[in-house]
């Protein structure tokens, strides 16, 4: 089963993490990532850049048609700042590995089992599950 | 939550923890020790002791440090039982840094020595699987019986008497020496596939595809890639079976009837898998050695991935793919292969003669695959009564349930 570690962060322990020396964290997480390939469980893993650098924005559906803004991200308690997606056996393997995770205070893994084709079984001749997924192929080519 | 749910809860724990660390510590017994054999029931004994004292004591804070340190005292007690029994091993330890001294970190090589020696070929079959899940994927005798379907005692039996045979040839617990390498490892790539394919085509039983135990082949295979970077066949076998696992999810209908590479719906293959396929194909390829077995089928593996349909697959590639693996791993199941390739190629006709030559080599008697591609180009070739025979012939032979009912339910449908 596969399961993504999504990182979340208060604007604090973001705050709190420019004190350190950025080479620091690489080594750190660089780490972590070599024990998930090593151990042959990493699937997939990006970092994502730093809000304040204004690439991102927020695309709100709460009107028709949706509003770009960009973004309420001041207001945010804990920003979604990267993830991973490792293959596992069990949850507990999951929460093993999600808790080697070189995070210190303010931040937090939630940690979710990606749906997977089973899932859907049930659904399988469905159109839109068809659909879904020749989108995904489209998206997805390599 | 009950004493029973507790003790469950804990044991699922240790089984999650014991697939990360018990390789090392393992690894780690293995070279404090010089004794695989001790050093994997050490290992047995750590587990135990956690799984008696954590449900009443609680997990402790770093559960991983616990169990190193709970093995270490026991490599450490197991090297004082053998000074005060030998007296001339007292003489050789003399020199020797005392017990706290012990070089314990564990490296590398130290897992790649335990792949080695799971995987020597004084072993069986089944054994190497057996350990290799064991000792290198740090599964449980449970987890491993569940997934080869067999009882708990039987895989016991096995990695007993492994281990006996292992103490009895001697085998060392070190990598092979140079001019033995290349075959060592030949033979640890082809158990690590072998456990993969016996996931991914299942042999016997009344499922055709086993994913668990095809995915810890391939956990086992990304370990050992990594373990030895430099050799381009370990990241071509990790090719190849990302390419062939990316096809679990349209193998099948949902009751586990099988579904054949022509009537997949592809676009429920796995595009990250495939992509990670690729990847591995290219790290091998980036070593500059050429391709071998496991490097051709992966590149014929690929062919088949990237095509967005049986049609516009480069069937001519894939031809060449086999014609040069055929030389470079010469077998039967290649030609049979290549001749499918062909009838794709260039029609049936001409794959009908590569068959027939095969068929009067008599090397694939017995077997259902010759019948059922010999039918299959039959009924192309509109000989509709002897395609039917052919079916009906490969579905005696068969010896999957599912593989069965497929054959037989073309055989009807003629």
């Amino acid at each position: 089963m596969k399961y993504m570690f999504i990182m979340r962060a208060t604007d604090e322990a973001i705050e709190a993490s420019k004190q350190v020396p950025f080479e620091e964290i690489l080594n750190k997480m660089g780490a972590y990532n070599e024990s998930l390939i090593k151990a042959g469980v990493m699937l997939a893993g990006e970092g994502l850049a730093d809000v304040s650098e204004g690439s991102a924005f927020v695309v709100d559906f709460s009107e028709e048609p949706p509003v770009v803004t960009d973004g309420p991200y001041g207001e945010t308690h804990e920003l979604f700042n990267g993830f991973w997606i490792v293959q596992v056996a069990s949850k507990e393997e999951a929460a093993e590995w999600a808790s080697r995770c070189p995070l210190g205070p303010g931040s937090k893994l939630e940690v979710r089992r990606v749906a997977e084709a089973d899932d859907f079984a049930d659904f399988a001749d469905n159109e839109y599950i068809q659909k879904e997924a020749l989108w995904r192929e489209e998206l997805g080519k390599p | 939550m009950s004493e029973a749910a507790a003790v469950d809860a804990v044991r699922r724990r240790i089984d999650a923890l014991w697939r990360i660390e018990g390789p090392r510590i393992t690894a780690a017994l293995a070279r404090a020790t010089r004794d695989f054999g001790l050093a994997e029931d050490l290992a047995q004994e750590a587990v135990a002791d956690a799984l008696a004292q954590w449900p009443e004591a609680g997990v402790p804070r770093n559960p991983a440090a616990w169990l190193t340190a709970v093995a270490k005292r026991k490599a450490v007690d197991a090297w004082r039982r053998a000074e005060m029994l030998d007296e001339r091993y007292r003489t050789i330890a003399h020199g020797l840094p005392d017990a706290e001294g012990l070089s314990w970190e564990p490296v590398d090589d130290d897992v790649l020595r335990l792949v080695f020696t799971a995987c020597h070929p004084v072993l069986s079959r089944e054994a190497q699987m057996s350990l290799t899940l064991r000792v290198v994927g740090g599964l449980t005798t449970e987890e491993i019986a569940r997934l080869f379907l067999v009882p708990v005692a039987t895989v016991q039996q096995r990695i007993v008497r492994a281990k006996k045979t292992l103490a009895a040839a001697q085998v060392p617990f070190e990598v092979p020496e140079p001019h033995e390498w290349g075959g060592r490892l030949s033979a640890v790539l082809g158990v690590v596939y072998l456990m993969f394919t016996e996931g991914y085509s299942a042999t016997t039983g009344d499922r055709w595809i086993r994913p668990d135990l095809a995915n810890e082949a391939l956990r086992i295979g990304r370990v050992l890639a990594g373990l030895v970077p430099r050799e381009p066949e370990a990241h071509a076998l990790v090719a190849l079976m990302e390419f062939q696992a990316s096809r679990f999810a349209a193998r099948t209908r949902p009751d586990g009837t099988p579904i054949l590479l022509a009537d997949q719906d592809r676009t429920r293959w796995d595009r990250g898998q495939i992509g990670r396929g690729r990847a591995a194909l290219a790290r091998a390829d980036a070593l500059g050695r050429g391709r071998r077995s496991y490097a051709l089928q992966a590149a014929i593996a690929e062919c088949h991935a990237v095509a967005p349909s049986v049609e516009q697959t480069d069937w001519a590639r894939i031809v060449l793919l086999y014609e040069v693996l055929g030389r470079v791993a010469p077998s039967p199941v290649v030609d049979l292969n290549r001749a499918v390739a062909v009838s794709m190629a260039t029609g049936p006709a001409a794959a009908l003669a590569i068959v027939d030559r095969l068929a009067s080599d008599g090397a694939l008697r017995g077997g259902h695959l010759l019948p059922s591609v010999r039918g299959e180009l039959l009924a192309r070739l509109g000989r509709t009564d002897e395609a039917r025979a052919e079916f009906t012939t490969a579905a005696a032979l068969a010896r999957n349930d599912r593989t069965r009912a497929v054959l037989e339910a073309r055989a009807a449908d003629l």
